[in-house]
């Protein structure tokens, strides 16, 4: 067994109405210590996870999606986003964060890791994923 | 080998089956546990996501399908009864769980 | 095999952590290792030793420290949810200034990294949750 394994972190559930969407985040950023190959899938509500203009100033809940922009800076090389569930909301990769990737050794770098996939491309990557964490 | 998928919602509340079988690859194992085992049942309105689907094998937790009353004859066809040490038999069979909840 | 147990849910409101025993207590009667049981969101109320279900109830904490107690498992509250619950150890009462601890036997609090850590370490992550 290799020293690295593929870790796939899946979300399908929407952020605030419950805890799990942050402390499955708090996952992610604490892994980023232990050098995996990191990617992140959202399916279902989960998609709603990376909605950009979140304001949580009346709810007065703590605001994370800011967080996921900072991913790329805690090892994740990928976050995979269902099609067909952006389609059943009626949204489009433009309505999602963008974030970026950046190798500091090689300073080879990718403008956004946030890419959507369809089903067939999401069976294959949860297969040849090592760990899957479900929150 | 594939993956053990498994699924612990009632296909009535959440589409948890429907996905685990919607991103589950060929020569799947899906391991109903559970509210999840109402997916085992014959004759409802949704039974089709299992008879449907090709390529998968299904099982039920048998501990979890007697606590719901659900006699053996009304599983579908071909839905295999396991007890927890079949569970940890199929985790160690397939390469790796995924939980779908 | 060896094996990591994460259990996301708490007990009695969802059967999560009823599940996640029963295949913990499984795997060890089979021979395979259980390297650790994570527990984690909710989950972390599996460890208070408070717990009182009515006597005709299965008694779930204690079901998990008899079973530490038996095969040596290794129970890990996740400090962040703890916290965030009211779960507290000694060294947790005191660093946060608590004036009590609840935290059952057999169960230790600790951070997320032993959660990763046993996903790269074991051959297995089982995951029980809502």
């Amino acid at each position: 067994m290799s020293d690295v394994k593929k870790f796939m972190y899946l979300n399908r559930r929407a952020p605030y109405g419950t805890i799990y969407a942050w402390e499955s985040l708090e996952v992610v950023l604490i892994g980023a210590a232990f050098d995996q190959e990191v990617s992140l899938m959202f399916i279902d509500d989960g998609v709603y996870q990376l909605v950009k203009g979140s304001d949580t100033s009346e709810s007065d809940m703590k605001n994370f999606t800011p967080t996921y922009r900072t991913l790329g800076d805690y090892g994740v090389r990928h976050m995979y986003v269902d099609k067909e569930s952006l389609e059943a909301r009626g949204l489009t990769t433009d309505d999602l964060i963008e974030v970026e990737w950046e190798d500091w050794e090689t300073e080879e770098s990718v403008d956004n890791i946030v890419e959507a996939v369809d089903a067939g491309q999401i069976a294959e990557l949860l297969a040849e994923s090592d760990v899957v964490f479900s929150f | 080998m594939a993956d053990l998928y498994t699924v612990n919602k009632s296909p009535f509340e959440k589409n948890s089956l429907a996905d685990a079988i919607k991103f589950s690859t060929d020569g799947a194992a899906i391991l109903l546990i559970e509210d999840g085992v109402y997916g085992a049942t014959k004759g409802t309105a949704v039974e089709s996501l299992v008879t449907g689907a090709s390529g998968k094998k299904f099982y039920a937790l048998k501990a979890d399908v007697k606590a719901r009353g659900i006699a053996e004859d009304r599983l579908i066809d071909g839905v295999e009864l396991v007890d927890y040490a079949g569970f940890v038999d199929l985790v160690e069979a397939t390469d790796k769980v995924q939980a779908w909840l | 095999m060896k094996l990591a147990v994460q259990v996301n849910e708490g007990p009695y409101q969802h059967q999560a952590s009823d599940s996640a025993y029963h295949f913990t207590k499984a795997a060890l009667e089979k021979g395979h290792e259980v390297f650790r049981v994570f527990f984690y969101h909710d989950g972390v109320l599996n460890g208070t030793r408070l717990t009182t279900p009515p006597q005709d109830d299965r008694n779930i904490v204690n079901r998990w420290v008899e079973l530490a107690e038996k095969h040596d498992l290794d129970l890990v509250l996740c400090v962040a949810a703890a916290q965030r619950r009211g779960i507290v150890d000694d060294g947790e009462a005191e660093r946060n200034g608590k004036d009590a601890t609840n935290i059952a036997p057999k169960f230790r609090i600790s951070g997320l990294g032993q959660l990763i850590e046993a996903a790269i370490q074991c051959d297995r992550l089982v995951v029980f949750g809502d």
